[in-house]
């Protein structure tokens, strides 16, 4: 609805700045005391230096073990025999095959006592891509959909294509959910093949003459129903239109990695994932808001410390190279780069030298768009307690899912606190956690 | 040694032959369409239908009265069998459906029509699907022991066979046994959360009890009282605002249950329900107890089956509305009531819908009694456009059909059914059918699956669009060497003919002169290999625009 956008009243992060907060304070002698004080500890948290434009989340399906990948405890009996590794951050150990990362550590932070409610793939998917828990009468948004509901295109930028892209869909590319199905996630597989459905079947003449029979057809129906004021505009051909202009928009390039040399491509592995990665980063450039790209494979509940190894190989070069060519186009300070997945994995490796599925504390990665780089938020025991009813008491500094979202929205000027209107008539916060300061002051 | 090598020869080729042709006579044997069994124009029970249909009529025509509406003609049987078909069976009537369906006189077309739907496959597996959605949900859910695809197909042959849905809501709420042997079991294993306790998850139960039995959404109640006044619990004289109380006193009547190898089944050492409510200091036992209508208790000792006793207990409506608005929604793409599942307990309710209800109980649940009733009604029957300014207030009062857009499953089963000019029903060839199926799937993945909340308007995306016009599933069926697209300029005489059945097989209705002018003069400026082309241009033209996308 287009009125969230000019809601000009308390809490609008554009109309309450802190200074505007502070003279009308002032002007008003014991207003302070009033909701106005609650207006500036939100102008406040809505973070007015917010630098993100876009974000790009490398999504690890299956939930990756934190223990071999952000968060290891080597030497430790958790450890069951994984490696870790320096980083260029003092004091920050990575997993033993995060080689490439290690050396950019100074430009991730690492959220390592992330927590959910979910142990269930798909609902924990649901809940880690949503910040919300499975509600059966609601289907809240993924968080792209949120970005490019709140964020209109950038000033001087007429973007063709879809401003949300899910690079490598899995289980749950993102859907616009109570926004709207137009908020749904772009999905695209591997860059090296081509874009589907934004190629016509025919040759440009006889795809013109289509288009006259279709716009022929189409008079003939709706002449009969121009006195339907309920369906008015809904049959209007806006997105024949948009359709038409995105195929043959030269920004389609922007999916196309095989014009990149070579070099620059293996920098990034010779993978489908880190072709994803590179272009994702072309898409970001194009004016694109949201790009989401998978890597599964890492549910490891036999032979983990092989199998997530296998996954780190691909991840590794990838994610670093993302980093590496944001920094050198300019690009990481406007660009949030978020990594992980649904949950983390038991400390405890299974008797089939496995590691389960554990939401009570994994490790979320973030760098980029304003975040501040090499900071440690939290903390996992590398003695955990077994079976305890609160699994919360083997973390530092728990902070549930949630925070990450709001997180994310406040880096990206979005106010995570106002309340959206649901078609079930139920106002639904843009996201119900707390930002964590740590990250971004 | 000669004539004996001759003779095998011989009788090789005869072998051959004889295998080619009888494949032959196999895959191109075109079988009339039988009558329907259930096909009585005269019967008593149809004209007891009609006559329920009638006050249906009049109770509209009554609203129609008090709000000074006017009220679209009547729309070509053709454009009803059409939404009967999408509605019923997800899909549009083939070719050669539509010549039978004209075989019959004008009068008894759509009884006709309706009882082929319902003695039909395809309809029972597209009902079953939208109460599956209902029930059960989407996602495929717990690993192993929730078997979505069972749950569906054993639906499906309960209402192809007309089982009454009283009886249906029961053994799904009550039900002991293994997932794979007793179907109706995944209702709750679909809740079981694997990784944190064994058993069916009391309160996702309740939330999905209410929103698919009783038609009413009290999923806030979990968390808090009702504080938006938007649920009434009490009657239209005393309203009584929901509590949360009253939900986990319902979540309560599922707590004395348990998964184990042998399955759901009761075990009253599970129980009892316990939960620490909003404003209590700790976690207190929660006896069950129905949330309205308590005279209709019954306090069977079993819980389930005293839940399920009062839902489906003829007295207690909501279950009858819950059940009409959803087959209405199915058959029309929008309930009587919207959302189909929020539904007020004490009205003010559509007067159709009290009709309706009080036909249903007094039938004893009879889904297919109730789909032939509402396929009789004059509502059903009415143009989509009007001469007169169609407003808001004459679709919610169905003074018109209302417009809405196809799902993306019947998008997919229409585009598909619009490539061959015979029936892709359980009679096709395997082949044919498992085409259809799989490329339904895949559709339907690309356009996105709009979930459990499935009539409501979405919106239309451009990705969407682009599917539309540059999809693999359109280009392929409308180029195949084996469907009727590609075939057309070839068998039909005329181009005349050829724009007809274009336009049968695709909109389900005659060109008007000024498109068949149009078409026509397209075709026969052309030979050869571009007369395929254009008919194929005018198959795809067709096939995106508006008419076809919408229901209508």
């Amino acid at each position: 609805m287009s009125e969230y956008n000019e809601d000009y009243s308390c809490g609008s992060r554009s109309h309450y700045d802190r200074r505007t907060v502070l003279k009308m304070a002032g002007l008003s002698g014991l207003s302070w005391l009033t909701p106005m004080a609650t207006c500036l500890a939100r102008a406040d948290e809505h973070n007015a230096r917010s630098k993100a434009k876009s974000l790009i989340v490398l999504w690890l399906e299956g939930a990756p073990s934190q223990l071999e990948t952000f968060d290891p405890h080597p030497d430790t009996e958790i450890a069951a025999g994984s490696k870790a590794r320096k980083t260029n951050t003092k004091g920050v150990l990575l997993g033993e095959g995060m080689e490439q990362t290690a050396e950019l550590m100074d430009s991730i932070s690492l959220v390592r006592s992330v927590t959910s409610k979910e142990g269930d793939h798909e609902r924990a998917i649901y809940n880690v891509k949503t910040g919300f828990r499975p509600d059966p009468t609601l289907i809240h948004p993924a968080i792209g959909s949120v970005i490019c509901h709140e964020l209109p295109d950038e000033q001087g930028k007429i973007v063709d294509v879809p401003r949300h892209i899910s690079i490598l869909p899995a289980s749950q590319p993102g859907r616009g959910g109570y926004l709207g199905d137009q908020y749904d996630a772009f999905k695209v597989f591997d860059p090296l093949q081509p874009i589907p459905d934004v190629r016509a079947r025919v040759k440009q003449n006889r795809q013109l003459e289509r288009i006259k029979k279709l716009e022929f057809a189409d008079q003939q129906f709706l002449k009969r129903r121009k006195n339907n004021r309920v369906i008015g505009d809904k049959l209007k051909n806006t997105n024949l239109d948009a359709a038409l202009k995105m195929m043959s928009s030269d920004q389609l390039s922007a999916f196309d990695v095989s014009q990149v040399p070579k070099s620059e491509r293996a920098e990034f592995g010779d993978t489908p994932f880190g072709r994803g990665c590179l272009a994702a980063i072309r898409l970001i450039e194009t004016g694109v808001r949201c790009v989401e790209i998978t890597l599964t494979g890492w549910d490891t509940h036999a032979n983990n410390h092989q199998l997530q190894a296998g996954r780190i190989n691909i991840l590794d070069p990838a994610y670093a190279a993302l980093i590496r060519e944001l920094k050198k186009r300019e690009l990481l300070d406007s660009t949030l780069v978020v990594c992980g997945g649904e949950f983390g994995r038991t400390p405890w490796v299974n008797p089939v030298a496995g590691r389960d599925h554990w939401p009570h504390g994994f490790t979320i990665a973030m760098a980029g768009g304003g975040i501040q780089g090499g900071r440690i938020i939290g903390e996992t025991s590398p003695t955990p307690k077994k079976g305890t009813k609160t699994p919360s008491e083997n973390l530092k500094d728990p902070h549930p899912i949630e925070n990450i979202h709001a997180t994310i929205f406040s880096a990206m000027g979005i106010e995570f606190e106002k309340e959206l209107d649901t078609p079930i008539g139920r106002p639904m916060k843009v996201s119900e956690g707390k930002p964590i300061k740590d990250l971004l002051n | 040694m000669q004539e004996s090598t001759w003779a095998k020869n011989v009788l090789f080729l005869s072998l051959v032959c004889g295998g080619v042709l009888l494949l032959t006579i196999y895959l191109m044997a075109t079988e009339r369409i039988e009558p329907p069994l259930s096909y009585a124009p005269k019967s008593k029970s149809q004209n007891d239908i009609r006559t329920v249909a009638a006050k249906l009529d009049s109770a509209f025509e009554k609203t129609w009265a008090e709000n000074k509406l006017e009220h679209a003609g009547r729309a070509d049987n053709l454009a009803v069998a059409r939404r009967l078909s999408l509605g019923l069976a997800g899909t549009i009537p083939s070719l050669e459906e539509i010549r039978e369906f004209e075989q019959e006189p004008a009068d008894s077309q759509i009884h006709w029509w309706v009882s082929r739907l319902l003695e039909d496959e395809r309809t029972s597996n597209h009902l079953a699907e939208r109460f599956t959605r209902a029930l059960v949900g989407v996602e495929d859910g717990p690993f192993l022991i929730f078997r979505r695809r069972r749950f569906a197909s054993w639906l499906s042959d309960e209402i192809h066979a007309n089982r009454p849905y009283g009886s249906l809501a029961k053994n799904i709420l009550t039900d002991e046994g293994l997932w794979t042997d007793t179907p109706s079991v995944n209702f709750f294993t679909r809740t079981i959360n694997q990784d944190d306790s064994s058993k069916p998850d009391p309160i996702l139960l309740a939330g999905r009890t209410t929103r698919a039995f009783l038609g009413m959404r009290i999923d806030c109640l979990q968390c808090h009282d009702d504080f938006l006044g938007t649920i009434n619990l009490g009657t239209a004289e005393n309203p009584t605002g929901g509590l949360q109380s009253d939900f986990h006193s319902l979540a309560a009547f599922f707590a004395e249950m348990d998964n184990s190898l042998l399955g759901i089944r009761d075990a009253s050492s599970k129980g009892p329900y316990e939960y620490k409510l909003l404003d209590a200091d700790k976690e207190s036992v929660i006896p069950p107890k129905v949330p309205f209508n308590e005279t209709l208790d019954g306090k069977e000792k079993n819980l389930r089956k005293r839940l399920a006793n009062w839902i489906t207990h003829p007295d207690n409506k909501p279950f009858a509305r819950a059940t009409v608005n959803r087959v209405w929604a199915i058959m029309t793409g929008r309930g009587l009531i919207q959302p189909v599942d929020d539904i007020p307990l004490e009205g003010p309710f559509p007067a159709a819908m009290e009709i309706l209800v009080e036909d249903f109980v007094a039938s004893d649940f009879d889904l297919h009694r109730l789909i032939r009733i509402i396929a009789a009604s004059q509502a059903m029957h009415l143009e989509s456009a009007a001469n007169f300014e169609i407003t808001k207030k004459h679709e919610k009062h169905w003074a018109v059909y209302p417009m809405i857009r196809l799902r993306p499953d019947q998008v997919a089963g229409a585009v598909i059914q619009s490539s061959k000019l015979t029936t892709i029903d359980s009679a096709a060839h395997i082949i044919t059918q498992l085409t259809k199926y799989g490329q339904q799937r895949d559709f339907v993945e690309r356009f996105g699956d709009p979930g459990e909340d499935e009539f409501k308007d979405r919106g239309e995306t451009v990705t969407q669009r682009l599917l539309m016009l540059n999809g693999k599933m359109i280009d392929e069926l409308l180029e195949s060497p084996i469907n009727s697209p590609t075939h057309l300029p070839g068998l039909a005489p005329t181009a005349e003919t050829a724009v007809e059945t274009i336009y049968l097989t695709t909109l389900t209705r005659r060109p008007t002169d000024t498109e068949k002018e149009n078409f026509v003069k397209a075709i026969d400026t052309k030979s050869g290999n571009g007369r395929v082309r254009e008919v194929l241009d005018i198959y795809w033209a067709l096939i995106n625009g508006a008419e076809f996308r919408w229901n209508h």
